[in-house]
């Protein structure tokens, strides 16, 4: 490749560690053509993030790069802080995963746009700031000239997100890393984010280097694709090749890992378990001593559901939406108003003691497997907890034996049972969570984003698993999730969800195949829809 | 804290980015009235503080009448009768908080010819001086030491630096002051040993340094602290990513989140440095408020107790709400409405 805007040959990344020294990346060759755009693959802990943090020269204090990473004919690794310095920012820009963080809250996102213009290109503070503002307008930030003066806090993830691309796109760079720049989003934004991204390239023949997870992404984004797993690159090619006939056993696991397979909907006969009629759910904002009247704010605006045995019904919609809310509500967990019915029980003034007796047939599973375990507590306890209060009667050593079925159930190793929570990787703790629900054998679960924080390919895993289980126990499941592809193949009931309100509902395929409603179709096309024009 | 934001002339973008946030004149005026329903909240908390601290004192066995060598019982009587202090105690309270009300904090029992306000007044301005400037010294070299540590992190000064703030927490200022007495007055003889003289630098330095130290030690360590974790945080990598001068991304976007534990830190401890410190005032022979506390206490002068112990809870209220008010003029999402 004559044209090539950076050439990274043989790259290593070492992390020192109290346990020794970690061998994240391990002579690694990428390179990315001027005008191209470059995708690298792998799950997390792949190294694909390590690898342009070290041409960045950001590794962590412990991290140390070797081999080599060429920008023009300069070499990048290894270069004083001082030399590294005039290239990035300028002509090698970076933008991140969290927008909510990646900006310094304390100063005002066009400060913040021109600080590094006044920096590398020398403008004064007034242009700076009008460069700001045409920036803005660039990457579509409605009313620039006042937004300019907005913190990051008053903008929402996307608008902020589109802040880091003006700061990015500032002093015209020649490469722009990306590194899962839309992973932190909701589906409709990530679309736009790309076909911002995509734009932008065309109009300024940018170089992208796109660090990412989502294959769907990939395919409707890049030009070539790197597929990286522990720190090396297991195969590279362009985009059309490697989906078509990947070579590499791992890149045809994660093309695999797309969810696939439908649910089999239960007998129309089935009773209904659990039902919410006319729930809503009001939070109150502000208000106080000399502060006036609070706001209100409809989180859940007059929603009913039926849910069967044996069936699930998804509840589809972004952040905000109301979802989550409205599946607490449901199992009397916050402040919802509405009647409920569980098997025939009103429970929807059942007080604490009330609910007691149906807590155990109503179960919660989280969407965080990090924050959701007690990080003192072993695997075993954490499991059996439910059943220090809902059968009291149990020995230790009749616990002790749940556990073991409990965890081999969903597929754990028994024996891992003294374990705590922070030895277990993502996919294994939210076995645990589950675990923890099943044991007390409930009827309905309700399961609030439970693969959000995973990877595509343990995903797979868990839906397996909990398809599984449903089939095994009968269970109805509430799933609550942003991933139309994951809930496409669990749920057989769809309720599409904007703003406490429900836009849209019915059978799963009858909403994939025709969906009636404009913020339906334009949620599927955001998720599953075709490649952007690059 | 360097500099300010705006420069007329320059609206928004002066070259040097500076630690304050910019301010919209609504948000002056919602800060104005925080100001006035925070002072006006205090008017309750000093009340309950007089009340308090009022009943607690008369708890305390003995007066101020009761001497080594007893008074003859009609001498006693008619001191008593004088301070009303034959009154059933809910009168004279009544009476305290009458005068208090009027900004009379009645008259010594031991200082005979003076007032509480007129001691305290005359004590306050050496109390002042000498808190001041030990505050300035601690603040500033305490962000400037545990900045630096936290950018050596686990480096030779970094041990060094914080094995020393963990020295100069543990030692109380009634050690060090006696020992940088005996070093630098007694044994070396550069500086007097106590005293204010004519307030100048050889007086100040020992007593200034025993109070400001311990002090010093701890900001650097809380300093030290958020340092570390505000230059792990994203947007400071992302200064970094974007080829930013190393004091850009230091000082303007990593210390400048890093001060808010140090700010809160500072309320409290700048009320109580600058009401003068007891065991320094004592040690070094200085005319401040801090010893008539101590005194005062002794001898059971209740309007003298009393006068100090107003003027301390009024220096917390007024540096808590100095805090609160710094807290909105580093983070604009701090609003006070």
């Amino acid at each position: 490749m004559t044209d090539t805007v950076l050439d990274i040959r043989g790259l290593h990344v070492r992390f020192q560690t109290p346990s020794g020294d970690v061998h994240a990346v391990k002579g690694v060759d990428i390179a990315v053509g001027r005008g191209e755009t470059v995708a690298i693959v792998g799950e997390s802990g792949s190294g694909k993030s390590q690898t342009m943090m070290a041409v960045m020269g950001l590794l962590a204090a412990n991290g140390r790069a070797t081999g080599s990473a060429r920008y023009g004919d300069r070499e990048l690794i290894g270069l004083p802080l001082r030399e590294i310095n005039r290239v990035r920012g300028s002509e090698l820009t970076m933008i991140f995963q969290e927008p909510m963080t990646s900006l310094d809250p304390l100063y005002t996102v066009g400060r913040q746009i021109a600080e590094p213009l006044m920096h590398h290109a020398g403008l004064s503070a007034r242009q700076a700031r009008e460069r700001a503002v045409e920036l803005l307008r660039l990457v579509q930030i409605p009313e620039p000239e006042r937004r300019v003066d907005s913190y990051p806090y008053e903008l929402s993830g996307g608008q902020r997100q589109r802040v880091m691309i003006a700061m990015a796109l500032s002093c015209n760079p020649k490469l722009l890393i990306a590194d899962e720049p839309t992973t932190a989003l909701d589906v409709t934004i990530q679309a736009q984010i790309l076909e911002l991204l995509a734009d932008l390239k065309a109009r300024t023949g940018l170089s992208i280097a796109f660090i990412t997870h989502d294959l769907g992404i990939v395919r409707r984004f890049a030009d070539r694709v790197y597929v990286m797993r522990t720190g090396e690159v297991v195969e590279e090619g362009r985009v059309a090749e490697i989906f078509a006939t990947p070579k590499h056993p791992y890149t045809r696991m994660l093309l695999e890992a797309e969810p696939t397979g439908r649910k089999e909907p239960p007998p129309i006969d089935a009773p209904v378990l659990l039902e919410g009629r006319d729930v809503n759910v009001t939070f109150k904002l502000g208000g106080g001593f000399l502060a006036g009247a609070p706001i209100e704010i409809k989180a859940v605006n007059g929603v009913s559901l039926a849910l069967h045995a044996g069936q699930t019904i998804g509840i589809v919609g972004e952040s905000g939406s109301g979802k989550s809310t409205l599946g607490r509500a449901l199992l009397r967990l916050n402040h919802g108003v509405g009647q409920i019915r569980f098997e025939n029980h009103d429970i929807s003034t059942a007080d604490r003691a009330g609910m007691r007796k149906h807590r155990r047939q109503l179960q919660l599973v989280f969407q965080d497997p990090f924050g959701s375990l007690s990080p003192r507590m072993t695997a075993g306890q954490i499991v059996t907890e439910g059943l220090l209060v809902h059968e009291p009667q149990l020995s230790a050593a009749d616990r002790d034996r749940r556990a073991v079925e409990a965890l081999r159930e969903v597929g754990l190793d028994p024996a891992s049972r003294n374990r705590y929570p922070h030895e277990f990787s993502g996919g294994q703790r939210q076995r645990i969570a589950i675990a923890r629900a099943m044991i007390l054998k409930p009827k309905v679960v309700v399961l609030d984003e439970p693969t959000s924080a995973l990877d595509r390919s343990v995903q797979k895993q868990i839906v397996d698993l909990l398809r599984h289980l449903q089939e095994k126990h009968g269970l109805a499941y509430l799933f609550i999730s942003h991933d139309l592809a994951v809930v496409r193949a669990l749920s057989d009931h769809i309720m599409v969800m904007k703003n406490g309100k429900v836009v849209e509902e019915g059978p799963t395929d009858a909403i994939f195949d025709a969906p009636r409603e404009a913020y339906t179709r334009q949620l599927m096309a955001a998720a599953l829809g075709g490649k952007v024009a690059a | 804290m360097t500099a300010g934001g705006g420069e007329a002339g320059e609206p928004g973008y002066p070259l040097e980015f500076g630690l304050m946030a910019e301010f919209h004149t609504e948000q002056v005026v919602h800060m104005f009235r925080f100001v006035l329903r925070r002072l006006l909240s205090a008017i309750p908390t000093v009340f309950i503080v007089v009340t308090i601290s009022f009943f607690m004192m008369r708890l305390a066995p003995g007066g101020p009448f009761n001497l080594e060598r007893p008074l003859e019982p009609q001498v006693l009587a008619a001191l008593n009768k004088t301070y009303l202090l034959d009154q059933p105690l809910v009168v004279q309270y009544w009476h305290y908080l009458k005068n208090v009300l009027q900004g009379d904090f009645g008259p010594s029992f031991i200082y005979r010819d003076y007032t509480v306000s007129e001691l305290i007044l005359q004590a306050l301005p050496y109390s002042l001086v000498l808190g001041s400037w030990a505050l300035l010294i601690a603040v500033v070299g305490g962000v400037a030491v545990g900045t630096y540590a936290a950018l050596r992190q686990n480096s030779a000064f970094d041990y060094a630096v914080m094995s020393v703030a963990t020295l100069g927490i543990t030692i109380p200022n009634f050690v060090l002051g006696p020992v940088l007495s005996l070093v630098f007055a007694v044994i070396l003889g550069w500086v007097p040993a106590g005293g204010w003289g004519d307030g100048g630098f050889r007086e100040l330095v020992l007593p200034v340094l025993a109070l400001a130290l311990p002090q010093l030690a701890v900001f650097a360590r809380l300093t030290r602290g958020a340092m570390l974790e505000s230059l792990r945080a994203d947007h400071v990598r992302t200064a970094r990513a974007y080829g930013l001068p190393a004091r850009s991304v230091v000082v303007t976007h990593a210390l400048r989140s890093a001060l808010m534990p140090v700010v809160s830190y500072l309320g409290p401890t700048a009320a109580s440095v600058l009401t003068g410190s007891v065991v320094v005032e004592t040690i070094f022979s200085l005319p401040g408020v801090g010893r008539y506390f101590v005194l005062g206490a002794l001898n059971r002068d209740y309007t003298l107790v009393m006068g100090t112990v107003v003027l301390i809870s009024l220096f917390i209220v007024v540096f808590n709400l100095i805090v609160d008010v710094l807290y909105a003029v580093i983070d604009p999402r701090v609003r006070y409405e």
